[in-house]
């Protein structure tokens, strides 16, 4: 929706612009350059610093990044252990990798919106869209992927004809086959949809009032980015914890066996 | 805004790094998470267990020193006693000793007195006898008049 706006002028232009990924590629085969490049970088500061914590880990005293860690993990293995009642070594990583990952992204939200395009720009680079959880393949690729994970363990745990009769023998028995299937189905994709629109639409429209007060004259930007940037501070982690929680939630249910 | 192959980069990526995570940095961080928390109980109980010896340790001293104390007292009062003991015996062999030197002292008082009677007796036989010469102007044959000088000599005794 963006690409055909390019030569708008103005406020809308100015928008359109900063919403813009950095593209490659033609129909479905476009890469969004700066999505990957952020969510790639980002992850490589997650996983250096988590890998920093673990090769120093020590049982005695820890330090400063495993104390970090360490909180981080507790944190992590507290929400699974209590949602989540089977032994699965995928599930606690899983969910720190969706937390700190997610959060990293967003954080990216609270960069001013200028600052990182105008570097991009100075380099040459025309579009630049930093936050890669604004953008809905992001969101899309861990949501689906978690609803590969839903499937491949309902599959694993209650085998694929257990899994069939889950889908359509409940909530109304036999008789009612197609509707049971039916709505089986729609429980089943409302997962991954509503976890990736659920993060996307927050941080698109978060991302977007920061652009809409960056229109507004200098004097009053202070007044309304402040408050919205602290706000927003809650709002990354909350989302971040609401998907990782979710995913933890969603692979217990599939690894529930009725 | 539309879905595109970045979906798929963003699948693999994400794969990657939960791959990672489970591999090389849930487990290290976690071991250590679990064996600190051993530890710190196993520090815990050992504390506790201290403690209660330690209580026990008190106990123990106390009960010695208690001990000790009744020892000691004890002895004391032995010692009281046996020390009131010679104070006694010594007192009994003074008081003893004593009236053996009195009464030895009385005897030979006695025997004194007795030779010195016996002496006075003697002497105021001859006396007497001198004084009957005297008086009669004759001689007093001793051996006559023994009756009566034995009889003399016994009154004065």
């Amino acid at each position: 929706m963006a690409t055909e706006a390019h030569a708008a002028e103005g406020a809308t232009g100015y928008i359109i612009h900063h919403l813009t990924a950095l593209h490659v590629g033609e129909g479905f085969w476009t890469l969004h350059l700066d999505t990957l490049f952020f969510s790639a970088v980002l992850g490589g500061l997650f996983i250096w610093f988590f890998k920093t914590a673990a090769e120093k880990a020590t049982a005695g005293v820890p330090g400063l990044v495993q104390s970090f860690a360490e909180m981080l993990i507790e944190f992590v293995d507290t929400q699974v252990k209590d949602s989540f009642h089977g032994h699965s070594k995928l599930i606690a990583p899983l969910a720190l990798t969706i937390f700190c990952w997610i959060f990293l992204w967003n954080f990216m939200d609270l960069f001013p919106v200028d600052i990182l395009p105008l570097v991009g720009s100075l380099m040459g680079v025309e579009y630049l869209r930093v936050v890669p959880s604004t953008d809905l393949n992001a969101t899309f690729a861990m949501s689906i992927s978690v609803f590969f994970l839903i499937i491949f363990y309902s599959i694993k745990i209650k085998g694929a004809w257990g899994f069939t009769k889950e889908l359509t023998l409940q909530p109304f028995g036999p008789w009612l086959l197609p509707f049971n299937l039916l709505l089986k189905l729609v429980e089943e994709f409302a997962k991954p949809i509503s976890l990736a629109l659920r993060l996307f639409g927050n941080l698109y429209a978060g991302e977007l009032i920061f652009i809409l007060i960056a229109l507004l004259p200098w004097y009053i930007q202070p007044v309304l980015s402040f408050p919205w940037a602290i706000f927003h501070i809650l709002i990354i982690t909350l989302q971040a914890f609401i998907f990782m929680v979710l995913t933890i939630v969603y692979l217990s249910m599939a690894h529930e066996d009725h | 805004m539309s879905i595109n192959a970045t979906l798929i980069g963003q699948m693999i990526t994400f794969a990657l790094l939960v791959w990672f995570t489970m591999k090389y940095i849930w487990p290290p961080l976690f071991d250590s998470l679990e064996e600190r928390r051993k530890k710190i109980a196993e520090g815990l109980a050992a504390a506790e267990k201290g403690q209660e010896e330690m209580q026990l340790a008190e106990k123990k001293a106390k009960k010695f020193l208690k001990e000790a104390k009744e020892q000691s007292s004890e002895i004391i009062n032995l010692a009281q006693k046996r020390a009131n003991e010679l104070v006694e015996e010594s007192k009994e062999t003074a008081k003893k000793e004593g009236d053996r030197v009195i009464l030895a002292a009385k005897a030979q008082i006695e025997q004194e007195i007795q030779q010195a009677k016996e002496g006075l007796r003697q002497e105021v036989a001859t006396l007497a006898l001198m004084a009957a010469e005297q008086i009669l102007g004759a001689e007093i044959d001793q051996a006559k008049h023994q009756d009566i000088i034995s009889k003399v000599s016994n009154q004065l005794g």
